[in-house]
């Protein structure tokens, strides 16, 4: 198959994952779409590995994974913490960082 | 001998660090110690003089170089003495008459509380002005030329308690700081022109015009700037009569005698520069008979005896001043001059300062009259000085100030004829107003009264050590211009420094003494019929305008005032409104508009993750499509 449609494929992917981010109130979904473009990331980096026949896409895919489980350790937690003290998981309830 | 030079210096320079340090523990004998060190430098100036006159005219240049001062590269300042005829005949005059004057002041000062400070100031000028004319680079001499400054404002506010005295000794120091800086820029000039500041290369450079006329000019300028703050000329003359707030002492040693002098040793040392530049030197006659005849007019007016000689003072310095300029043919008389007035107006001084002494510190001339019977001695010296001021035949200013009316005529030309005529006009004046302070303070009828407190003077002589040193002075001011005159004497001394041409006069030497005797006859005349035919009014009657004007210093201060004063007022205010409206607004400006646009900007910051992303989205685009772009060209 062609690797160009795993491009397609994961700018599809990142672009949903994008617009459920600047869309989406809920955090628990705002993460899951920023997981979104992260595997959509990571589907890139596999295809273009393919195209031009090395590995360093894929060593840096495993990278992402890394990066993207401990982001969701710190990422949980700090949603998990929110809830506790607002009752809502809303993004847009945590707006006191302001001037 | 060569290295006696520095213990000229050395000597008073201890003496006023051991009586400024020493504590009071040496007020018992301060005074003695300081005239001793004072002594000693004379002592050490007639050895150096007499191995001086042992030697030939062109041999007589003694150098010693003490320490190199700042050494870098390129920049060479020493500490090195030049001790020729000209510094020579300076040191003597420095040492003896300071001396004299020193032992003066162990009678003047005996009622001061300060008086080893006093000696202690009085050893600081001397080390200054010793400097300032044993010094072989200007630099050097900048040095002296400061502390005889110091020395000079620390002496005239001595009693620092009147505020008069405070503030005369503040405005002294203003004005001379405004000549100092003719002096540093001058020097600065010497160094970028010529490469150095010594002054032999200075002077040989200057003699073969390197550097063009117009920077030789400017350098001849800015020293005779600072030649008018020191000897206080016109425009910068208003300090010297103010400073006779000092002690008389102080009076007759500083601003009469030498240190106002220094501003005619720095023409006559310059003697090349000047002569280098004819535009400056018609500059220094101009100063020296405007100053002249200022000087004389406002000592005609004057009721204060000490003003009155300042004024006097101020007008044979003017002499002085035109004789410089005349080039060549003139810097030999400059300095006779200068010497004899060093004895004469020293003597006055002296002994204006025993009659004040004698009358409760009365300065006031009207208060005077008949002081001859009660002080015999005082009144011979003053009377002897009086003659040699005014040129009475066979005395000093007689020989010294006739060669300068004679130097002025042979300048030649229109110039000539109108200096010539000004300095015999300022013979006259001369004459008049110091046969107005003879008649006023030694003749008629007595008219003095009890002072506030009820207390009637009792005039009465001075002790020995004030008689003394005035007898001595006396004595110079009856016979050192003759001494000088007879077979040119003085004249060959100084030649082979100063250079001498002849002129050509236009008149004979016989005419000019018959013309300044006319005058001289004329001007006592006039002082007689004025105030020794009438009684003086004790209180001073309103007088004509010009009267009004002269008491008052022809209106210095008040101009100094509209134009100094109201005109530095003006120019600071405008300079404060630029500041706040021009300079200010642009801060402040720039400050409110980046203030403004930080708070437009502010706004993005709302605290919403999700707009954050939107930004961050946005700009990430923004980068992609300029990448796209940048590749597509």
């Amino acid at each position: 198959m062609n690797p160009v449609n795993y491009l397609y494929l994961a700018a599809l992917l990142f672009t949903i994952g994008a617009t459920g981010v600047l869309i989406r109130r809920n955090a628990i979904v705002l993460f899951m779409c920023v997981e979104l473009m992260l595997n959509a990331c990571n589907l890139a980096f596999v295809a273009f590995s393919r195209m031009h026949g090395n590995l360093d896409g894929q060593i840096i895919a495993f990278f992402t994974m890394v990066v993207a489980a401990a982001e969701v350790v710190v990422g949980l937690a700090i949603i998990v913490s929110l809830f506790r003290s607002r009752h809502s998981a809303s993004v847009d309830d945590a707006s006191l960082m302001k001037l | 001998m060569e290295n006696l030079i520095a213990l000229l210096v050395a000597a008073p320079l201890l003496g006023a660090a051991v009586l400024l340090c020493g504590g009071r523990r040496l007020d018992r004998v301060g005074h003695l110690l300081g005239t001793l060190l004072s002594a000693a430098s004379f002592v050490i100036g007639v050895l150096l003089f007499t191995d001086m006159l042992g030697k030939s005219a062109d041999d007589r240049t003694f150098t010693q170089h003490l320490f190199s001062w700042i050494p870098v590269e390129g920049f060479q300042a020493d500490v090195s003495f030049q001790l020729d005829q000209l510094s020579m005949t300076f040191v003597l005059l420095i040492s003896g008459v300071g001396t004299l004057i020193h032992i003066y002041s162990i009678g003047y000062m005996e009622h001061d509380e300060r008086r080893r400070r006093f000696f202690g100031y009085l050893n600081l000028f001397l080390a200054a002005m010793l400097l300032l004319v044993l010094a072989d680079n200007y630099l050097l001499l900048y040095v002296g030329w400061e502390g005889v400054g110091l020395a000079s404002y620390l002496l005239i506010g001595f009693w620092q308690h009147k505020p008069s005295a405070a503030t005369a000794a503040k405005k002294a120091f203003l004005v001379n700081r405004v000549g100092d800086m003719g002096l540093s820029i001058a020097i600065m000039l010497m160094f970028t022109t010529f490469g150095t500041f010594a002054f032999a290369p200075v002077l040989k450079a200057a003699e073969e015009h390197q550097g063009g006329g117009a920077t030789l000019t400017g350098i001849a300028l800015m020293l005779l700037l600072a030649a008018c703050g020191k000897s206080a000329q016109v425009p910068l003359q208003s300090w010297l009569g103010d400073a006779m707030e000092g002690p008389t002492p102080v009076s007759a040693l500083i601003h009469a005698a030498t240190m106002v002098t220094a501003g005619v040793y720095l023409i006559v040392r310059s003697g090349a520069v000047f002569n280098a530049s004819p535009d400056a030197q018609l500059v220094v006659v101009i100063v020296g008979s405007v100053t002249l005849l200022f000087g004389a007019i406002v000592g005609c007016a004057k009721d204060d005896i000490k003003k009155a000689l300042a004024g006097s003072t101020m007008s044979q310095i003017g002499y002085m001043v035109l004789a410089a300029g005349l080039g060549p043919i003139g810097y030999v008389f400059a300095i006779m001059h200068l010497v004899t007035h060093g004895f004469f107006k020293a003597g006055l001084f002296l002994g204006a300062g025993s009659v004040m002494h004698g009358m409760n510190d009365e300065v006031d001339m009207r208060k005077y009259g008949a002081l001859r019977k009660y002080m015999p001695v005082t009144f011979v010296t003053f009377g002897l000085g009086y003659l040699a001021i005014i040129g009475f035949p066979g005395l000093s200013g007689f020989f010294s100030k006739d060669k300068i009316i004679e130097a002025a005529f042979a300048k030649g030309g229109t110039e000539g004829w109108i200096l010539g005529s000004v300095a015999l006009l300022g013979a006259a004046i001369t004459a008049y107003y110091m046969t107005r302070v003879m008649i006023m303070t030694f003749f008629g009828e007595k008219r003095w009264q009890p002072d506030a407190e009820g207390h009637e003077p009792h005039p009465h002589e001075s002790p020995k050590s004030m008689t003394i040193p005035m007898i001595v002075l006396a004595f110079g001011s009856v016979f050192a211009g003759g001494f000088f005159s007879i077979g040119d004497r003085f004249l060959h001394w100084l030649e082979p420094v100063t250079e001498h041409s002849h002129g050509n006069a236009p008149i004979s030497a016989t005419t000019v003494t018959a013309a300044t005797m006319v005058v001289l006859v004329i001007g006592v005349v006039l002082a007689y019929l004025q105030y020794g035919r009438r009684p003086v009014p004790v209180a001073a009657p309103r007088g004509s305008l010009l009267t009004r004007a002269a008491r008052r210093d022809l209106l210095q201060d008040d101009f100094n005032h509209v134009v100094l004063v109201r005109g530095g007022e003006h120019l600071t205010r405008s300079l404060v409104y630029v500041d706040h409206t021009l300079v200010d607004g642009v801060v402040n400006g720039t400050a409110a508009s980046v203030g403004g646009l930080s708070g437009r900007l502010r706004k993005l910051q709302n605290g919403y993750a999700r707009s954050y992303a939107v930004s961050m989205f946005g700009g990430a685009a923004l980068i992609v499509a300029a990448t796209l772009l940048m590749r597509a060209v």
